[in-house]
């Protein structure tokens, strides 16, 4: 289980999301996206390696685009593991979070 | 049905919830609006299904689960509370705790079975609550438009809040989307996150989410609404059947109250657009008048702007009153009390040895271990002690119902419910409260007609207050009916011979005359009272609980009586006497004055039995003769005066030993037959002394004496008094002196 976010030079930050996307680490989860969110960077979530979601991580994605779009910061989901992917689709929420890489 | 002991925890709990159900219910009728006491209605059904699903007591299941039903159609707005409903939830509620009540007992089934007939009928009434969906009425007089067609949507519609707290509690809404896939199929579904607060304060374990979703192909509402067992007290749930009336979904719009339903709705296709206009076109009528059902009844839900709801508020406030206290067998507390009883005595056997010897430092030793024993002792018996507020509570649905039976309206006001008393005291103090209570109703307060020709207001007032006094409890029942009829009490109780004519009564004294047994100036028994049985047993009672009652009254006004108990029935303030080797413990209380009895006196009283107090008569009691103690009394012999209920007499001692508090032992059954005892306690010797029973024995010395408290001085040959036992009248004027 690893949240990690990393940015080059002037590209986006990218928060990559290892392992469980859950209740668990839900309060590690929200700070590390906030604090992107802080930097007025564009964010890029990276969702590739999570094999566990549920409603806390649904909710602190919706919590990332509600923010994003507040303060006018750009935010892509570069990939989606089938775990995010089974729980967007049940909550209704795929289409919101088309997974679309940036270049 | 589980042929095991039915866990005492269960029925303990359940029966607290039907009371909390029952309190509820009495404020549903007053508001019929008041969503907390909706949530109270529907928690406790919805926990006693719950537990008694898993003891697998499928009676008391299916009737919490149609009593459930019926409680969230009214959460929901879907079912308007009346007077009726109320009614018969009422009797529902006292049919569950029947039910509770037999699972306490040993023919447990043969009488689950008894109670099924009854069960069937509460059962048949409740559906017929169902039937006809009567929804609470819009504000607007006008029928809405439309509002009786049904939507296009051929799928359920389920709009589902969830407590925040759920996640925390392993309930993941995601596992809910899951399984209702499994029923059915889920055609749409739309998040719903207006309940997400700002970042800053955005709990990330807590739940923000809810959903709107489509299902179809499911078998029916049970099958859906099921699934929500776990998360419906703290949330809120509605389903909607496929083609429902829009103005349902209007309803739903009104509870939600959430700016964007409306187009998650359009989004997941539950409503047309054009039947979303006219569905808000309802809520908005709705909103003119004062506020609807549907809205305000569900105000327990999870409310869309803010992060938590009143009812989890409430929940997390009684979560931590429950963390605070703790459930304790009474037994154990007995058994605790006890041993610090005996630990008092023990330590005040030290302390006697130790103030004997001349060591300085074992007498400050001992002194400091007495006083941390007292404190001990103290905070043992503050353990037993009770807020009074459960008995009173009680009462509300008593007057209720009473009131309604007589056709009398009558306001319940209770305070001081948290002052405290003995656990052992609340118990043998409801009875006596309970016919005091009825009483007032029956012939205190007036019918609302009556009341108007006299200038009242219709609604009498009865009110039960408690209160404290040094080492008492006060407990006093007041009603603003008639107040008590003088002449017609002194009328019967010469018919009745309890007074001679031409006597003299205060009005405090005829008023005391109505607990004289078989007194009643009732023209009519009634099945409530009237038989004359009531009073007496009343006072019997208070006085066994060492007490006394004070009844006063404003004819035309109306009563107040007042119940005066100890705290504890465990400790006693006593007055240590010696006759003989003995000793003996007068309670305090009781205690007037002492003297010495000079041999002048002696002589007289050896020959009548009484003794002249500064002019009053005092019957004198001798308990070496009464206890038929061996010896002759010494030189010296002294009289303990006591009061009970502004009555005296006079005990022969011979020694007087001074205050002591102690802890009572009560004597055992074998002893529970002896007069003129009524306990026991061991002094710091080690030596056992008797408690006296001073009601019983100066009703004895006066009976048998026939005196009066107050005569006039040198009438002691004559005395005028009221008649007794017959005989001693007689006995009396041929000067004998009664103790013989």
């Amino acid at each position: 289980m690893a949240i990690i976010t990393s940015r080059d030079g002037n590209a986006p930050v990218r928060i990559t999301v290892q392992g469980g996307m859950t209740i668990y680490e839900a309060a590690e989860f929200k700070a590390h996206l906030l604090a992107a969110l802080d930097t007025g960077a564009a964010l890029e979530l990276d969702l590739g390696e999570v094999d566990e979601a549920d409603s806390a991580g649904v909710q602190l994605m919706l919590l990332a685009r509600r923010e994003a779009a507040r303060t006018g910061v750009a935010l892509h989901v570069a990939r989606l593991a089938p775990a995010v992917d089974e729980a967007l689709d049940r909550w209704g929420l795929r289409a919101a979070f088309a997974a679309a890489p940036l270049h | 049905m589980n042929q095991e002991a039915a866990p005492h925890t269960f029925i303990a709990e359940s029966r607290e919830l039907l009371r909390d159900m029952e309190a509820a219910l009495l404020t549903l009728e007053r508001s019929p609006a008041d969503g907390e006491a909706i949530n109270a209605v529907f928690r406790a059904m919805h926990t006693i299904k719950g537990s008694s699903g898993v003891f697998g007591f499928d009676t008391m299941v299916e009737f919490t689960h149609a009593m459930e039903s019926v409680a969230e159609e009214i959460r929901v707005g879907r079912l308007a509370v009346d007077e009726p409903l109320v009614a018969l939830l009422l009797a529902c509620g006292d049919h569950v705790a029947g039910l509770i009540d037999c699972l306490d007992t040993d023919d447990r089934m043969a009488r689950l079975e008894a109670a099924r007939p009854a069960g069937a009928e509460l059962l048949r009434q409740l559906a017929g609550c169902m039937q006809p969906r009567r929804r609470a009425t819009p504000a607007s007089g006008l029928p809405p438009p439309g509002a009786g067609h049904g939507v296009a949507g051929a799928s359920w519609h389920v709009s589902a809040r969830f407590a925040p707290d759920v996640l925390r509690h392993g309930m993941d809404p995601l596992s809910l989307l899951r399984y209702l896939a499994t029923i059915g199929q889920v055609e749409a579904v739309a998040a719903r996150w207006d309940a997400m607060p700002d970042a800053a304060e955005m709990d990330p374990e807590a739940c923000h989410l809810g959903f709107e979703l489509q299902l179809s192909g499911v078998a029916g509402r049970q099958q859906i609404e099921a699934a929500f067992e776990f998360v419906r007290d703290a949330g809120s749930i509605v389903v909607l059947e496929p083609h429902a009336a829009l103005d349902e979904y209007a309803a739903l719009l009104q509870l939600r109250a959430e700016p964007g339903l409306g187009d998650a709705l359009l989004q997941c296709c539950a409503l047309t657009p054009d039947e979303l206009e006219q569905a808000l076109e309802l809520t908005a009528a709705g909103r003119a008048g004062p506020p609807a059902g549907g809205a305000a009844m569900a105000s327990g839900a999870v409310a869309p702007a803010s992060g938590a709801s009143a009812s989890d508020a409430q929940a997390v406030g009684r979560a931590a009153a429950e963390a605070r206290s703790v459930r304790v067998h009474a037994g154990k507390l007995d058994d605790l009390i006890n041993l610090v009883g005996e630990l008092v005595i023990a330590s005040a056997g030290i302390s006697l040895g130790a103030q004997r010897t001349l060591d300085g430092e074992l007498r400050e030793a001992t002194a400091g271990m007495n006083r941390l024993v007292e404190e001990v002792r103290d905070a043992a018996l503050s353990l037993r002690m009770v807020p009074i507020r459960d008995t009173f509570s009680r009462f509300s649905r008593v007057v209720h119902d009473l009131g309604r039976d007589l056709g009398k309206e009558v306001e319940l006001v209770i305070s001081g419910a948290e002052t405290e008393l003995d656990k052992s005291m609340v118990e043998r103090l409801s009875d006596p409260l309970m016919h005091l209570v009825r009483n007032a109703l029956d012939h205190g307060i007036e019918s609302p007609e009556q009341r108007q020709l006299r200038g009242k207001p219709p609604r009498g007032r009865l009110q039960l207050h408690a209160c404290h006094e040094t080492g008492s409890i006060v407990v006093e029942v007041a009603d603003d009916g008639g107040g008590l009829d003088r002449e017609r009490i002194l009328q019967r109780a010469l018919e009745r011979g309890l007074v001679q004519p031409g006597q003299s009564l205060s009005e405090r004294e005829i008023c005391q005359l109505i607990m004289e047994p078989g007194f009643s100036t009732a023209q009519e028994v009634t099945s409530v009272s009237g038989r004359g049985i009531g009073m007496d047993v009343v006072r019997r009672n208070v006085e066994g609980l060492r007490g006394s009652i004070a009844i006063d009254s404003v004819p035309g006004e109306g009563t107040a009586i007042a119940l005066r108990v100890p705290l504890t029935l465990a400790i006693i303030d006593g007055f240590l006497v010696g006759v003989g080797r003995s000793t003996y413990v007068i309670p305090l209380k009781m205690v007037v004055e002492c003297l010495e009895l000079s041999p002048e006196d002696r002589a007289r009283v050896r020959e009548s039995g009484y003794v002249n107090l500064r002019g009053e008569v005092l019957p004198l009691l001798r308990l070496r003769e009464l206890f038929d103690l061996a010896g002759s009394p010494g030189r010296r012999e002294n009289v303990v005066v006591v009061d009970y209920g502004g009555r005296r007499a006079g005990f022969v001692v011979d020694a007087l030993q001074g205050e002591f508090q102690t802890v009572v032992k009560p004597l055992g059954r074998l002893f529970d037959r002896l007069e003129g005892v009524s306990g026991s306690t061991i002094l710091g010797n080690g030596e056992v002394a008797l408690i006296l029973d001073v009601p019983a024995l100066v009703q004895q010395v006066l009976q048998a004496g026939t005196v009066r408290p107050a005569p006039e001085p040198g009438h002691m040959a004559q005395p005028a008094m009221p008649a007794g036992a017959g005989g001693a009248l007689a006995a009396e004027q041929q000067g004998d002196s009664f103790v013989r």
